[in-house]
Parts: structure tokens; C-alpha cells; sequence
């Protein structure tokens, strides 16, 4: 169900709590809140209908900092806490942050189910591919082989993709943008806000004290067009400096293909077959060498709080009478016998 | 169906118990039983018995399932330890139950199933029904199976169908013999197979050939009677533990006008909590069955914060997979209720065996400093009332509650005097609506000086967003807060507001005044332990009962009680520990009795335990 919209005249000021920011000077988080504080207004939600939820990390203290109702709960189950309240109540604007260990490690779980069940949440899955706040482990996305406090002769497993994991669950609406990126940000963060159901957002985010410069092949101005892919719905997908490169479908492969030159494929998040956000995903790994962003998919399909909400409506439309007197009808449903 | 010509002897009370294989449909055929003597007025109490796996191999002692029903003419407090009839649909169920049959008992035989093959499974040597070894007990020979398909010949039902019914012939010839009013298991079988009337034909006629066979043969002389019991007036209806619990869920959601949320994933034996609430959505009840126990509470806990009445169900190794989010509830002051149907562990454990050795990870088993309200039913029917409880404590409070059920009331029955809704208590709560500081300001834990509870300010209300979570959190204005005085405050504070909840006066029964015994429950041993003091005040020797509901808090004059009496006798299933409790909160030398089978304690084991400590101290 959409949140009501009103004529509201509100200022990413607004969104701002009176809670001292307490991240690390130049963490790629500030660029974010200033995003989301930026776009919010935009929504014409009123404050009080929004309610930001996290687990447990840097950036699930996001919710202490926006001025609207927020919970920060603990490591991993957000989305199962926000499913909840999502579910009993319709009528909020639910937004879930999380990093890569709350979501991916601890959380795993209830992340994939809440995709699964197409939950009316959007989830903000900050990426910086290390845990921060317990200063510096490797995380689910680190790369093979990191060498951390915890992985001194490099980490033995592969790394999750963020957005393969989400379209094997069948989210329907998966997004990758990029904390530096302002514009990019917020456009993406307008396509998950408008989106009827699950929203999975994967935002690339740097945390400059123990995985600087992650993501910075994608973010220098030198290197980014060779690297970086814009999607674009309806339009070609083209890349590199002068856009010599193409993302091609080879006839008879399963996946897609850089090359350079070629028939570029057309960009089509709606495709309702999630095979070929799927191979968009592929795209890139840890290396970042050909990496997406924007929306992979959006598709439509009933969300589990519309389902359950008619199947109350409808049972409630059964229901005759004061609710003690349903009461009383629904305890002396039985085989009674009386006393005299 | 007339009467017959046959010997009508009275009898003040009866013990039955059906078993047979998992799939031979005994729940259902002590459920009849019991209902068909519910009608008759008789007072009644019932204990189910079944193994974990759903069709254990056919034939064995695993895949055994037995129910056991106590009806009487006066009100009855167990479901009695001894059963006066066995009826064994196979050698399997035989070998099980035979050592609960007092001496004398009637045993009633499906000679078909004892087949040299089946003795074999179960190890039988010989044939008991002709080695002797059943002569201390009235054995009646009956060819159940093949009397069933016989009599269901010509009404066009599968032969494996007309098997399937001799759970009905049992059912016929039992309710013969004991005069049952059938009525209403004719009707239950017109509802249970409403789209298959060859199977609504085939198992009326599979109980209108048992009772028919009783009132023929010559193996059944006697037939018996017992009258109802004297009750209070009122409407009845028998109800599992399971069942009042759910009802009790539904009108503590009517009782605050809340929606009511519930959070589960599927465990023996809480399962039945979540079928039974899936129905009731006209009441706009939610459920929700979650991925995993942590999600079910986690979803629970979000619907609260948005203002729902926020349930979850489950057994021991769900509430142990909950406690961090019912830290968090702590943490976050929000109404919550937990629901543990205890079950026999550690671990996977016996699932579909009960006792109560939860009450240490109920009162105990979370991180830090966490206290919450604890309390436990009595009976099946109290479930009822013991739910509306913790709704109420949790409203009123905001506080995490645990409901320590147990295997034994939610799964057994009895007759249940039917509430009006209308007298229920009135769990209305007020949101919080507007500023309660300076300056329009909003602090989320300022407190109401008598509950000291913090106000409920749910999402979408203006002017009241603010931020909550598991760090620790300044007094009043909830912001998050290291400072050390604070810390020590809040820990205090959160420990003040349990032991401030207003719970009754534990009661004590002391028909006699002169006692020097005091033996003292909490949760489902109400019943044997009312029983064993029965019995001994019937012999002369005077003994008391108290019973605790609320674990946490424990009522006020509780010590006051302990003080008065010489020793005081704490009888649980577990290893002692609310004895522990006992011992440490007011120096009490408690003496623990334990059991620790899997099964409840029976009326005898308490009595002849109790008898000793009044007699020798």
C-alpha cells in the first residue's frame, strides 16, 4: 500500500535528528545520509510515516541521525523486525539499513526471505567489504585471498555478489549506486522509493581506515569510464571513454559479454525473468574490472503485505457483531454443554 | 442403538487408554471419548502420549500413541495414573502399556493384529493372549479389524478404508460400555468427512458395529455408568491447553482493542498455538510464519513497535534461539509475549514429552542484566486465563513477558466453565499522542510514575518520532548514553519496574489450619500435587498447597507464607529449580522433589513422597 503523500514543505533540514554523526572523518557513510536527508523531502511522506531501521554496524547507526521514527536494533535481523512492522502496518514507509556483515553474514537469512516474501521494505545494503566497527575483518564481500587482522595469511572464502544473491532470492527491484555519486545515488534511491514492494539497493561505500579506496577504480575520474557501467533503462549498454565498449549477448552463451564494439544489448530492468539481471550481475566480481550500476531489475508482483492485508480484510468482512459478542461466538464454537 | 438387557453397574470414576500405532487414529478416538463424556456432564481430564515420529514402522514400540482419558461423577484434578482399560490395537501397544495396569484392569485385544509376525517385532516369545501371562487382568479377545471390514462389507469402501475405520468400532464398543451419549461423535464424523459420505457411512456404521458387538456377546457382562459430575453452572466445553491458550490470545487482542501479531515458526508441541490463531484473521489477528525462530520473534517485536499486540510461540530451543531479541524488547520497553511450551530437552531432546525445565532460561537466559515477568499456567483451561495475563503485564508495563506452558496442559484436556467476553479485564492502552517534555519536546523513556512504564509512541503519530535501539539509552531522553551513573540507573531502573509489577497474593489451601507441610508448585504439577493432597487429607494427615502463577515477580507475601510452615516441599520436573530460587530469595530449606521422565508426576508418586515428609519430617 503507498504511503499517503501530502503537500509538504519539507527540507533535507528537516531530516536531520539533533544526534551528534559519530562516523570516522571521510567515511563514505556521510555521503550517504546527506544523500538520503537530501532526497527524502522529495517523497512528500510526512516525517512520522517513516520509519529507518538497522541491525548492527557503522551504518545501521544511520537511523539515529535521520528525524524520523527509527529503531536500531540488533546484528543481522532488520529486515525481520521490519517485516513485521511493515507487515501490521501499511501505511509506513519502511526503510532498512545494513552493511555487508549485518545483511550478508549474520543476516543472511532473513534478508534472502524478506526478498523472497517481497516484503514493501527498501533495503539499503551499504558495501565496503570489511567489518568496520569491529575494526577490520574481512566481511562476506571481501575479495579471496584479503589479508586482515582475522585472515593474516589472506581469507579462504569467496566472496558473496550482493546482487546475484538478491536475484536468486527473486527480489524484485535490484539496484547498485555508489556512495560518491550523489546524483546516481539519489536517482536510485527515487526508483526504490516509487517501487511497490522489496527494494534491495546495494550502495559501494568506502571505509577510508580499513579498506581505503575499494572502490576507486569505478570512482577516479582516470580510470571510472573503462570500468564503470551506467544503466540506463531502454538505452543501449555502452561503456568506456568514448563508448567503445558493448555488453553483448553471444548467441548460445548463457551470460553476457563485454567486447569492444558489437550490437550493444538494450537495457530492460522489467524483464520478468530474473535470469537476465542475473548475468548483469556477473558482470562484475571482486576485481570491479566491468561493474554495473543502477537498476538491474523492477518488476511487479504482489507484495506480502498486500497479500496479508486483504486476507484480513476479507475474514473481517465474515465477522458479525461487537468483538465481545465475536467473542463470545468463537469460544462457545465446540461441542458446549450446559449446567444448570 | 437401545440399552440392552445387560448388568448396569455405577462407577465413580473411570481411567481409559487407547493405543495403537501412530496411524491407528487413538488421538482422535480419546478425543471422542472425551467429548462424548464431556456431554454427559461427567468431569474429565485427558493425556495424550505420542512419539515425535509421525508414522514410526508399523508394529513397533517407537511408533506407539496412546490416550488416556479420566472420567468421574466429581471433579477430578489428573488424568489418572493408572488406566482401568487398555485398549491395544496391537501387540506394539500392549507391550508399552502393560506395566501401567494395575492388577485386574480389562484389557481389550485386536486379536487380528496379533500375528506371529507382529508378536516377533516386539519381541514376544509366545503369544501372550495364551502363555498365561495375561491372567491377572480381564482380557477380552476381540477381532477388531476383521469385525470392522466385515460389517462395512457391501457399503463400497476400500478394503484399506474399512481398516482404517476400526478405530470407530473400538470407539462403538467403549462407548457402549460405558453408556456414552454418541451423538456428537456422529456429528463430528459428518463434519470430518463432509466431501467423502462413503467414509461418513462407512465409520458411523465401524461404531455402530462395536456398540452392537458389546451389546451381543457374552465376553462384555457388565455394562457401566457414570453419572455426571456436580459442576458450576454454566456452559462448558472441553478444551486442550494449546487451544485455551490461543482463544486467551485472541481475547486479550478483543480484551485491548489491539491487533493481535503473531510470530512462529513451527515446533512441537507450540505448533498447534499458530494453526489455531491462522484461523481466527476475522478478529484481525495476523500470523506470520517466519524463516526461522529469530525472525518470528524479530517480526513479533517490529509489529509491537508499531503498536500491535506482539506474540510469539514456541518450545525450549526457540526460546533459546529468541534471547537476544527479547534482550532487545528489554532494551527497547516494548510490550512482548513469548510463549514457551516446554518441552522434554536439552537439545532436540523428547519433543512430545513434557517438563519444566525452562524456568531457569525464562527467568535467566540472556545477556546482561534482563529481567522480565514470568508466569505459568495451571490446567489446560487456565491457559486461557494465564494469556490474557501476560498480555496484561505486558500492556500495562512494556515489558517482555514469558508464558511457560509445557506438554502436559497443552496437549491434555478438560471441561472448561466458558467465560463471558464481556467480564474478561479490560486491557485498554493509550498510545502516546503528544509531547511529554519542554518545549515540545518528546522523551521516550520518561516514565508513568506507578507502572514506570515508558510511553508507546508508535510510527505515524506527528510530532513524536524519535529513535530507539539496543544501546544503552540516557534516562528520559533515550539518547544513546555511556555515561556510567546512567548505566548503573538504568540497570536498576529496569530490575525496579519487574519486581514492581502488581501480581496477587499467592493463595494457600489449608483446609485443615493445622498443617506443618506446605508443598509448593508452579505451572502444570497443579494437578497431581492437588490430587496427592486429597488424598492424604482424606487419610487424616494435613498437608498444604500453594501454587505459583507468577515466577517473576513472585507475589508479594510469598515469604510470609513459606515462613509459616515447618517444611516446605517443592515437587517439579526438573532438577530443583525453583527450589533454587526458593532457597536463595528467602533462605528457605526447601526440600526439591524431582522427576525427570518425560512424563507428569502421578498422584501416587506425590502422595506417597508427601505422606513420608508429614509423617517423618
Amino acid at each position: 500500500m503507498a504511503s499517503p503523500t501530502v503537500e509538504l514543505k519539507l527540507t533535507a533540514k528537516d531530516f536531520k535528528s539533533d544526534q551528534e554523526v559519530r562516523w570516522c572523518p571521510g567515511c563514505g557513510d556521510y555521503a550517504i545520509l546527506a544523500a538520503v536527508q537530501g532526497f527524502m523531502p522529495e517523497l512528500g511522506i510526512p516525517r512520522e510515516n517513516i520509519v529507518f531501521i538497522s541491525g548492527i554496524g557503522c551504518s545501521s547507526r544511520f537511523p539515529y541521525y535521520m528525524n524520523t521514527y527509527g529503531m536500531h536494533s540488533i546484528h543481522g535481523r532488520a529486515p525481520a523486525i521490519a517485516t513485521g512492522l511493515s507487515a501490521s502496518r501499511p501505511d509506513l514507509s519502511v526503510w532498512v539499513v545494513t552493511g555487508d556483515g549485518d545483511a550478508l553474514s549474520i543476516g543472511g537469512n532473513h534478508l534472502i526471505h524478506a526478498l523472497r516474501r517481497n516484503v514493501n521494505l527498501k533495503i539499503l545494503l551499504f558495501n565496503n567489504r570489511i567489518y568496520g566497527l569491529t575494526k577490520g575483518q574481512y566481511s562476506p564481500t571481501s575479495e579471496l585471498g584479503k589479508i586482515t587482522k582475522s585472515t593474516p595469511a589472506g581469507s579462504a572464502d569467496s566472496p558473496f555478489n550482493p546482487l546475484s544473491l538478491a536475484l536468486g532470492a527473486e527480489a524484485t527491484f535490484v539496484a547498485r549506486t555508489i556512495d560518491s555519486d550523489r546524483k546516481h545515488l539519489q536517482s536510485v534511491l527515487r526508483a526504490a522509493a516509487d517501487h511497490k514492494g522489496s527494494a534491495f539497493v546495494e550502495i559501494y561505500q568506502n571505509c577510508n581506515i580499513f579498506n581505503d579506496n575499494a572502490f576507486e577504480m569505478i570512482k577516479d575520474a582516470s580510470s571510472r569510464d573503462d570500468h564503470l557501467i551506467r544503466l540506463e533503462q531502454g538505452q543501449p549498454i555502452k561503456f568506456g571513454a568514448e563508448g567503445q565498449f558493448s555488453v553483448v549477448h553471444p548467441e548460445g552463451a548463457f551470460g553476457l559479454r563485454v567486447q569492444e564494439g558489437g550490437d550493444a544489448l538494450i537495457h530492460d530492468a522489467t524483464v520478468d525473468d530474473p535470469a537476465y539481471a542475473f548475468a548483469l550481475s556477473r558482470l562484475s566480481g571482486s576485481d570491479l574490472n566491468t561493474t554495473p550500476i543502477g537498476v538491474f531489475r523492477n518488476v511487479q508482483r504482489p507484495t506480502y503485505d498486500e497479500i496479508l492485508q486483504k486476507q484480513l480484510v476479507d475474514a473481517k468482512a465474515e465477522g458479525t457483531g461487537t468483538p465481545d459478542e465475536m467473542l463470545d461466538g468463537l469460544l462457545n464454537t465446540a461441542d458446549t454443554w450446559t449446567i444448570l | 442403538m437401545s440399552a440392552g438387557a445387560k448388568r448396569v453397574e455405577q462407577l465413580d470414576r473411570v481411567v481409559i487408554r487407547f493405543a495403537g500405532d501412530s496411524g491407528d487414529g487413538m488421538q482422535l478416538t480419546g478425543d471422542r471419548l472425551t467429548s462424548e463424556s464431556a456431554q454427559l456432564g461427567n468431569d474429565i481430564s485427558t493425556l495424550p502420549n505420542f512419539p515425535a515420529e509421525i508414522r514410526a514402522p508399523a508394529g513397533t514400540l517407537p511408533g506407539v500413541s496412546s490416550f488416556q482419558v479420566h472420567f468421574a461423577d466429581y471433579d477430578i484434578l489428573t488424568p489418572g495414573d493408572a488406566p482401568n482399560v487398555l485398549v491395544a490395537m496391537n501387540p506394539a501397544a500392549l507391550k508399552a502399556n502393560i506395566s501401567d495396569l494395575p492388577q485386574g484392569a480389562d484389557i481389550i485385544l485386536n486379536t487380528d493384529e496379533f500375528t506371529k509376525r507382529n508378536l516377533g517385532k516386539v519381541g514376544y516369545a509366545a503369544n501372550p493372549l495364551d502363555d498365561g501371562s495375561l491372567d491377572a487382568y480381564a482380557v477380552h479377545p476381540v477381532a477388531l479389524t476383521s469385525m470392522t471390514v466385515g460389517a462395512l462389507d457391501g457399503l463400497g469402501v476400500s478394503k484399506k478404508d474399512a481398516e482404517r475405520a476400526k478405530n470407530m468400532f473400538a470407539l462403538g464398543l467403549l462407548s457402549w460400555m460405558y453408556s456414552r451419549p454418541f451423538e456428537s461423535t456422529l456429528r463430528f464424523l459428518e463434519r470430518k468427512f463432509a466431501k467423502r459420505p462413503d467414509l461418513v457411512a462407512a465409520n458411523k456404521a465401524a461404531f455402530q458395529a462395536g456398540w452392537n458387538f458389546g451389546e451381543t456377546t457374552e465376553d462384555f457382562s457388565v455394562r457401566y455408568e457414570v453419572k455426571p459430575a456436580k459442576m458450576r453452572p454454566g456452559t462448558y466445553r472441553n478444551v486442550t491447553g494449546n487451544q485455551a491458550l490461543a482463544l486467551g490470545l485472541v481475547a486479550a487482542s478483543v480484551r485491548s482493542k489491539l491487533p493481535l501479531f503473531l510470530g512462529a515458526y513451527p515446533i512441537t508441541p507450540a505448533s498447534d498455538i499458530l494453526h489455531e490463531l491462522s484461523k481466527h484473521k476475522r478478529f484481525g489477528i495476523t500470523t506470520m510464519q517466519a524463516e526461522d525462530e529469530i525472525a518470528a520473534v524479530g517480526a513479533a517485536l517490529g509489529a509491537a513497535y508499531g503498536g500491535a499486540l506482539g506474540v510469539t510461540t514456541t518450545s525450549g530451543p526457540g526460546v533459546a534461539l529468541k534471547g537476544e531479541t527479547i534482550s532487545l524488547a528489554i532494551a527497547l520497553e516494548l510490550p512482548l509475549v513469548i510463549v514457551d511450551v516446554q518441552r522434554a530437552g536439552p537439545s532436540t531432546g523428547m519433543p512430545t514429552k513434557t517438563e519444566q525445565a525452562d524456568l531457569n532460561m525464562a527467568l535467566y537466559g540472556r545477556h546482561g542484566e534482563a529481567p522480565l515477568a514470568v508466569i505459568a499456567p495451571k490446567s489446560p483451561s487456565d491457559c486461557f486465563h494465564a494469556a490474557i495475563e501476560a498480555a496484561r503485564i505486558a500492556l500495562t508495563y512494556r515489558t517482555p513477558v514469558i508464558l511457560l506452558s509445557d506438554n502436559y496442559v497443552a496437549n491434555g484436556s478438560e471441561p472448561w466453565l466458558l467465560p463471558e467476553a464481556g467480564e474478561l479485564p479490560d486491557l485498554s492502552v493509550e498510545y502516546a499522542r503528544t509531547p511529554n517534555g519542554e518545549d515540545g519536546r518528546f522523551l521516550p523513556y520518561l516514565r508513568d510514575p506507578k507502572t514506570m512504564a515508558r510511553p508507546w509512541a508508535i510510527p505515524g503519530t506527528p510530532g513524536l518520532e524519535h529513535r530507539i535501539g539496543g544501546l544503552e539509552k540516557a534516562d528520559k531522553t533515550g539518547d544513546i548514553s555511556y555515561d556510567p551513573a546512567n548505566h548503573e540507573f538504568m540497570v536498576r531502573t529496569r530490575a525496579a519496574r519487574i519486581e514492581g509489577i502488581e501480581v496477587p497474593d499467592v493463595e494457600v489451601d489449608d483446609p485443615d489450619e493445622n498443617a506443618r507441610v506446605l508443598v509448593l508448585g508452579w505451572g502444570s504439577t497443579y494437578g497431581p500435587i492437588g490430587a496427592a493432597c486429597r488424598a492424604l487429607r482424606q487419610r487424616g494427615l494435613p498437608i498444604a498447597q500453594a501454587h505459583l502463577r507468577h515466577l517473576s515477580p513472585l507475589p508479594a507475601n510469598l515469604g510470609e507464607v513459606l515462613q509459616a510452615y515447618e517444611k516446605v516441599v517443592i515437587p517439579e520436573m526438573n532438577l530443583g529449580q525453583l527450589a533454587h530460587v526458593i532457597r536463595a530469595k528467602y533462605l528457605v530449606d526447601a526440600v526439591p522433589f524431582n522427576q525427570i521422565s518425560g512424563l507428569p508426576f502421578t498422584a501416587a508418586t506425590l502422595e506417597s513422597m508427601l505422606e513420608d515428609v508429614v509423617k517423618n519430617g
